[in-house]
């Protein structure tokens, strides 16, 4: 509403710190449902892991750690820049408070981008759930071996015995929940171009920078998921 | 100070209603008041249309045979009463119209934590409606208001998509509520409203917001899974994949169980506060009922695998999640204690909302008890999907619900609208909801016990009886809507105004005008005793010198 | 209470070191056999990263009571939606079943 940096209280508040507390309890609340909301995918996975764990090992190897651990750095470190431009407007310094958040935009993009290389190949391997899905374990294991790959007692026992269609649930949830990251991603780059646009204009200071705190939340949560998706997707049964 | 003090006090205050008129003040205001009233006529108009497909089911029931619907028509009607009465009625009712209106009013406060997000809510919600009546329009949807897949996602050839996005979008609108009651319950009281001071209305919303945070989001990812595998055909359910059907009913109730409470604590926060009116006692065993809301919220999500006793699900999860059932009946048996022990050696007035609230504890508890029948496993097998099913959420949702609901329509009506309701006329139409509510429902008690399953279009000779006896208490409980709508409306123009405490009651609510400023109070409140000192004369918390600044 | 906390950049740089290294370890240690244990050290080196992430990046150590409570509340609800349902799957075949009446009495248990 007001423009002004400083004294911006809403009219129904009666302190700066009322309306901080409750923009950041209300963000909290709303990562609770978040959390859930994931929790449903988790539960689905969770479920089919444990009913067919073999196909959970096919399906995991057929991701790219590299791709998958290079991500992870990537938002890592966008949880960082992320955390140093709310840290940048709490001390007053606005030039650094946009250029941390221009730095997490980019930190961003580049995990999207990764996202779309790897969901390319997914699809040029016949990778994507629905009529044209296509996965060989037996073939997949021999071009394991010819990697040079050690592969071990249990790793072929699941690679023998696991049923395509349940490596296709593997990779529908691959999918499902990878997806919904994305879409939180792109929601959150969003959320930054706003940041952007209104710390360029002045609106946040040390005493007024309710907006930048709670989208660091958001922020911070989406980089949460990915810290257990990577794992989950693309390490289980490595061994 | 004195000169500008008698200007004000000669003309005419002007309150939330009057203060603007365009439309644009109502469509884009962020006055909590202003959007329960959007609420209130939105729902309305759902209303009409959920129990108008009810009308017409009811009516083919009436005969054995398929006369007057095909049976696909038939199956597009209850799923369209389902999902329109569920998702844009009974979920938002009372949080969104009553709470909206009282949460901040009944705690000193000017608006809600985030007044603009409120408003948002109320377009995300009408956005959902439309979306799921386009569905309904464009040729409807038949697979039950509860979606279950592998009908919904792989075989359904109607609108599923649409009425799950309906559904879907409807889910943040009451995320957004939520979020914005606890956060305004939590920060924004005024000086001295302890929580121990807070009327029980705003345990029960508090209560209930907890289910819708930790609840919705888990049905809209599920509606989003059935979105997944209709759209793209990623197979999450499907058989054929190794999926399991039974793992989309744990993640819809996961949410859909707790969601009936969602729909009934506010009603009993309702009736909280007009027994404690109209029996002019405090609130028997407060702590006990504020803390049964939250037992309630709680446990209600341990509860959701007897909706699924025969399916799939494995007997010792069964066996749990019956024991856990029963727990859910203590909470809500203390509750009634209490409301019972509160009218015991109360000065009882038969006022309307009072009728509701006698029709709630009784209608309520036939509904609770027959919901133990059914959370038995044993009594279950032979009652599953039944039309014992039906008459049971029946007697919960509408005589626990809608009577709450219609309770606190009459009691806050005067502070809503500024206008009293013809009270002879309010009496007669509570009666008739009353009996042509047991007339429509009770005789399907006996028609399930019987084995008539639910959600079947014909049906042997031998229910004609009772399904007449259904269809004919349902056309009385429709004169009673009727009645209802016609002198509410009446009174909107030509009621007696209402002066600031009709009924004497106690709150903060009540101190201030009939209908209330835009800012509820024109200055802060300061509260020094509980919202139920009935026994202790009535004080007044607002600063007086300080009115009409 | 949760007044404005501002903490020093050299925690925030020591966090996110530790975060990489467990990202390390965590790739690392998925190329060992540690048969069933493998996916409870890869859920429990993912739960030290979130909670790095939530107690410093986010500040919830410094955040108010309720705060931490609704935060709280939200992990434990996650873990009771799936901890319920697995409970389901993981028990469905201990019940042991009836064999039809035939069966059971022509041929004899064979065990």
């Amino acid at each position: 509403m007001s423009s002004h940096a400083h004294a911006h209280v809403a009219h129904h508040f009666e302190s700066a710190e009322q309306q901080r507390q409750s923009a950041q309890l209300g963000m909290w609340i709303f990562l609770v449902t978040e959390v859930m909301f994931f929790g449903g995918l988790f539960a689905a996975y969770v479920v089919y892991r444990s009913l067919y764990p073999e196909a959970w090992v096919v399906g995991s190897h057929l991701l790219s750690i590299g791709l998958g651990g290079f991500n992870t750095a990537v938002l890592l470190a966008s949880s960082l820049t992320m955390a140093l431009a709310v840290h940048a407007a709490q001390t007053d310094k606005r030039n650094a408070t946009a250029m941390w958040i221009v730095l997490t935009m980019v930190l961003g993009f580049v995990f999207l981008g990764v996202k779309v290389v790897e969901y390319a190949g997914k699809f040029e391997h016949h990778l994507v759930p629905g009529a044209h899905f296509h996965v060989d374990p037996m073939a997949e294991l021999a071009k394991l071996e010819a990697a040079g790959v050690h592969v071990g007692q249990h790793l072929r026992h699941a690679f023998e015995t696991a049923n395509p269609s349940h490596v296709q649930l593997f990779y529908s949830l691959y999918f499902a929940m990878t997806g919904m990251h994305a879409v939180h991603m792109i929601i959150g780059a969003g959320l930054m171009i706003w940041l952007l646009a209104n710390t360029l204009k002045g609106r946040y200071s040390s005493a007024y920078y309710n907006p930048v705190e709670v989208t660091g939340l958001y922020w911070h949560f989406v980089d949460i998921v990915w810290i257990f998706l990577f794992p989950m997707l693309y390490l289980i049964g490595r061994h | 100070m004195s000169e500008t003090a008698t200007i004000a006090a000669t003309a005419e205050p002007k309150n939330y209603l009057t203060n603007r008129h365009t439309i644009q003040s109502w469509l884009f205001t962020v006055d909590h008041k202003r959007i329960a009233i959007l609420y209130l006529i939105s729902l309305t108009v759902f209303f009409l249309l959920g129990g108008a497909a009810a009308a017409l089911f009811r009516l083919d029931l009436m005969t054995p045979q398929a006369d007057l619907l095909q049976s696909e028509t038939y199956n597009k009607l209850f799923t369209m009463h389902g999902i329109v009465m569920i998702f844009f009625f009974l979920v938002p009712s009372i949080p969104a119209v009553m709470g909206n209106f009282l949460v901040p009013v009944m705690i000193g406060a000017k608006d809600v934590a985030f007044p603009r997000l409120n408003l948002l809510s109320w377009y995300v919600f009408m956005a959902g409606g439309l979306i799921a009546l386009g569905a309904i329009i464009s040729g409807g949807v038949d697979t039950g208001w509860t979606f279950y897949t592998p009908y919904s996602s792989m075989y359904a050839n109607s609108h599923v998509i649409l009425a799950v996005a309906g559904a879907f979008i409807a889910g943040f609108s009451s995320i957004m509520t939520a979020l914005n009651f606890i956060v305004t319950i939590q920060k924004m009281r005024a000086p001295g409203l302890t929580w121990f001071r807070l009327p029980l209305f705003i345990w029960a919303m508090y209560a209930t917001s907890l289910v819708v945070i930790l609840g919705t989001p888990v049905v809209a990812i599920t509606l989003v899974m059935i979105f997944i595998e209709r759209f793209f055909q990623f197979g999450l359910f499907d058989p054929a994949l190794g999926g399991d059907p039974v793992l989309f009913q744990h993640l819809f109730w996961f949410y859909s169980h707790p969601a009936v409470y969602i729909m009934i604590l506010p009603s009993m926060g309702v009736i909280s506060e007009i027994v404690s009116c109209f029996s002019r006692r405090r609130l028997y065993g407060y702590t006990f009922v504020a803390f049964s809301s939250l037992a309630i919220a709680v446990i209600g999500f341990f509860v959701w695998g007897h909706h699924m006793f025969v399916s799939s699900q494995s007997a010792y999860a069964g066996l749990i999640f019956s024991f856990l059932t029963f727990f859910v009946a203590i909470p809500t048996a203390i509750k009634i204690l209490n409301w019972i022990m509160t009218m015991y050696k109360g000065s009882i007035s038969f006022d309307t909302p009072m009728l509701y609230a006698y029709g709630f504890l009784g209608l309520f508890t036939i509904g609770g008890l027959t919901g133990l029948f059914l959370s038995t496993m044993a009594t279950d097998i032979h009652l599953h999907d039944t039309y014992f099913v039906v008459a049971h959420f029946h007697y919960v949702m509408v005589g626990g619900g809608v009577m709450g609901f219609l309770g606190a329509l009459h009691f806050w009506w005067p502070k809503m609208t500024g206008r009293m309701y013809p009270e002879g006329w309010a009496k007669f139409a509570a009666i008739v909801i009353f009996i042509g509510f047991n007339l429509t429902f009770f005789p399907q008690f006996q028609l399930g016990y019987h084995g008539m399953p639910r959600r079947y279009h014909t049906y042997a000779e031998e229910f004609q009886i009772l399904h007449v006896m259904s269809t004919a208490g349902a056309s009385v409980l429709g004169a009673g809507y009727l009645i209802m709508a016609a002198y509410l409306g009446w009174s909107l123009f030509k009621g007696k105004r209402a002066s600031a405490n009709p009924w004497d009651a106690r709150g903060l609510e009540w101190e201030t005008t009939s209908p209330p400023p835009t800012e509820n109070f024109l200055s802060t409140p300061t509260v020094t005793q509980e919202a139920y000192a009935y026994d202790k004369p009535s004080v007044t918390h607002v600063p007086p010198e300080e009115k009409r600044v | 209470m949760s007044e404005h906390h501002v903490m020093p950049i050299r925690v925030y740089l020591t966090i996110i070191a530790i975060l990489m290294a467990l990202t390390v370890a965590t790739v690392w240690v998925a190329f060992l056999d540690f048969g069933y244990l493998n996916t409870v050290i890869a859920v429990g080196i993912a739960v030290i990263k979130a909670l790095l992430v939530v107690m410093y990046f986010m500040h919830l150590k410094y955040a108010a009571p309720i705060t931490r409570l609704f935060a709280g509340a939200g992990a434990v609800f996650f873990v009771i939606l799936i901890a319920i349902t697995l409970s389901d799957y993981r028990s469905r075949d201990w019940f042991p079943f009836p064999e039809p009446w035939e069966q059971a009495h022509e041929a004899p248990a064979s065990h």
